[in-house]
């Protein structure tokens, strides 16, 4: 049996507060194959940051299943399922040291050292060659957002989260990290969850649109279909 | 002066805490007129002072005359209390009580036992109850600051652990440049302390072993012994952390738990 790359069924989040039971996700469904971007549209609040953690595993669903090549993801080890699921944040949150100590720490968790050549073509392929030995701190916000980028690569996962990484650059930066990300899951024909509230954003890199609202679906279907203004 | 006009040490005492009492309260006077709201409650500072560690001293001269094991009841009610008055410092940490009990047990608990074991601290009750609460004491403030910082830097740095988290680090892993933080700013005072040992101050119980008539050299070497006693109870007791905190931090599945403000 041919199973997608990434399937949610049925998934919910609710959290417990001091006032009952607080909704944060209802019922989300969807399959992914391989090579597929899906652009999660919705308001601040609708529950998209929420979707992108469940599917890294950071936070627990209430209910629901979420499924990578058929298997429910929770029999995975965690280390393991996010070296699978890969997550680029809002903002990069880059480790104090340089840009190579950075993209060489998430294959370092088991056991994996990136050699020299290794970490010199991730930052190639993130248009910051030369930038190895910079210290992180130094880093413009655009140019650490590609180095996160680069950290989430060195790990080679099949499925790409990106949480609105666009969101905290400047319009120059945006332009630039956004054409960047497009080409990276081109050219891996990477599996894609890509979090924006920018409606010709999610047009210009989806292939499929799931809108959200307060927490549920509101729709499911090809940018064509679903923005066509 | 007041050694002419009392006779016994119980009224010599008393005269010259009074005394004292008297002259604090002429200071606190002074500084009420001066603008400074301390004044008013002084006088009930002082007396619940002096009420409290007259109750102190009443008990002890109770139990010095009890067996070296009574001590044992004592300081296990001490390292008990302390571990409920750390858990008061991080109500948000889940499990808090048991950590800190854990953690001074290992410390406080282990250290004053192995050098009871070792007859550097003498198995009479008026050697373990005075030294074994000064470590246990400063155990206890090592071990709020540790688990106070060790907090404070989980919540400022909740981004990076959970990107170190999302690249596939272990919990242990994504929260250790925290715990080295905060175990590193845990034992500063401690380590001041050391460094600055009969330099910037002569601690109470070398001035008190001098007052009693013990010769100044070993009542300093005395002082030295309790110093690095209690830098390793809280060495012992916040290494211990670092490897039980975690664990109270991030949930089964290895992910960092909302920890209140």
């Amino acid at each position: 049996m041919n199973h997608s790359v990434l399937e949610a069924v049925q998934l919910s989040r609710a959290l417990d507060t001091s006032h009952g039971s607080k909704s944060l996700l209802r019922d989300l469904e969807f399959r992914l194959e391989r090579g597929q971007v899906l652009a999660v549209l919705g308001p601040s609040g609708a529950g998209k940051s929420t979707l992108l953690r469940l599917l890294n595993r950071l936070d627990e669903p209430s209910s629901g299943h979420i499924l990578l090549h058929g298997k429910d993801y929770r029999e995975i080890e965690p280390g393991q399922l996010r070296r699978q699921v890969g997550m680029v944040m809002q903002r990069a949150y880059l480790f104090p040291g340089t840009a190579s100590d950075n993209i060489r720490y998430g294959p370092a968790q088991h056991g994996v050292t990136l050699s020299v050549t290794q970490v010199n073509d991730l930052l190639e392929q993130v248009g910051m060659s030369g930038y190895g030995d910079r210290e992180t701190a130094t880093l413009s916000g655009g140019e650490a957002q590609r180095i996160s980028l680069a950290r989430a690569l060195a790990n080679e996962p099949e499925v790409l989260l990106l949480d609105e990484p666009t969101s905290a650059l400047d319009e120059a930066s945006k332009q630039g990290v956004e054409g960047l990300l497009a080409a990276v899951v081109r050219e891996r024909h990477a599996t894609c969850v890509w979090v924006t509230h920018d409606v010709a954003q999610a047009r210009r890199v989806a292939d499929l649109v799931l809108q959200i609202e307060a927490g549920a679906a509101i729709a499911l279907g090809t940018p064509q279909e679903m923005l066509h203004a | 002066m007041l050694k002419l006009l009392f006779h016994t040490q119980l009224s010599l005492g008393l005269a010259q805490a009074a005394t004292v009492a008297v002259t604090a309260m002429i200071v606190a006077r002074l500084a009420t007129r001066r603008g400074a709201p301390i004044g008013r409650e002084i006088p009930f500072v002082l007396l619940r002072g002096l009420v409290q560690i007259l109750l102190v001293g009443a008990l002890l001269a109770l139990l010095l005359r009890g067996p070296w094991w009574t001590s044992i009841p004592m300081l296990a009610v001490m390292i008990f209390t302390a571990a409920s008055i750390v858990r008061r410092r991080v109500p948000e940490l889940p499990g808090a009580y048991s950590l800190s009990l854990l953690c001074m047990c290992a410390g406080a608990g282990g250290v004053i036992t192995f050098m009871t074991l070792l007859g550097i601290v003498e198995p009479k009750i008026t050697m373990l109850i005075p030294v074994g609460s000064m470590v246990i004491a400063q155990n206890m403030n090592i071990q709020s600051l540790f688990l106070n910082r060790f907090l404070g830097e989980v919540r400022s740095h909740r981004g990076e652990i959970e990107s170190a988290l999302a690249l596939g680090a272990t919990p242990e892993h994504a929260a250790e440049p925290y715990l080295r933080a905060s175990f590193h700013a845990s034992l500063i005072p401690a380590t001041d302390n050391l460094r600055s040992l009969g330099i910037v101050w002569i601690p109470g119980i070398m001035a008190g072993m001098v007052l009693s008539g013990s010769s100044p050299v070993y009542a300093a070497l005395y002082q030295f012994i309790v110093l690095a006693m209690i830098f390793t109870a809280g060495g012992l007791s916040c290494l211990t952390a670092t490897y039980l905190v975690p664990r109270r931090i991030f949930s089964p599945h290895q992910q960092l738990l909302q920890l209140g403000s």
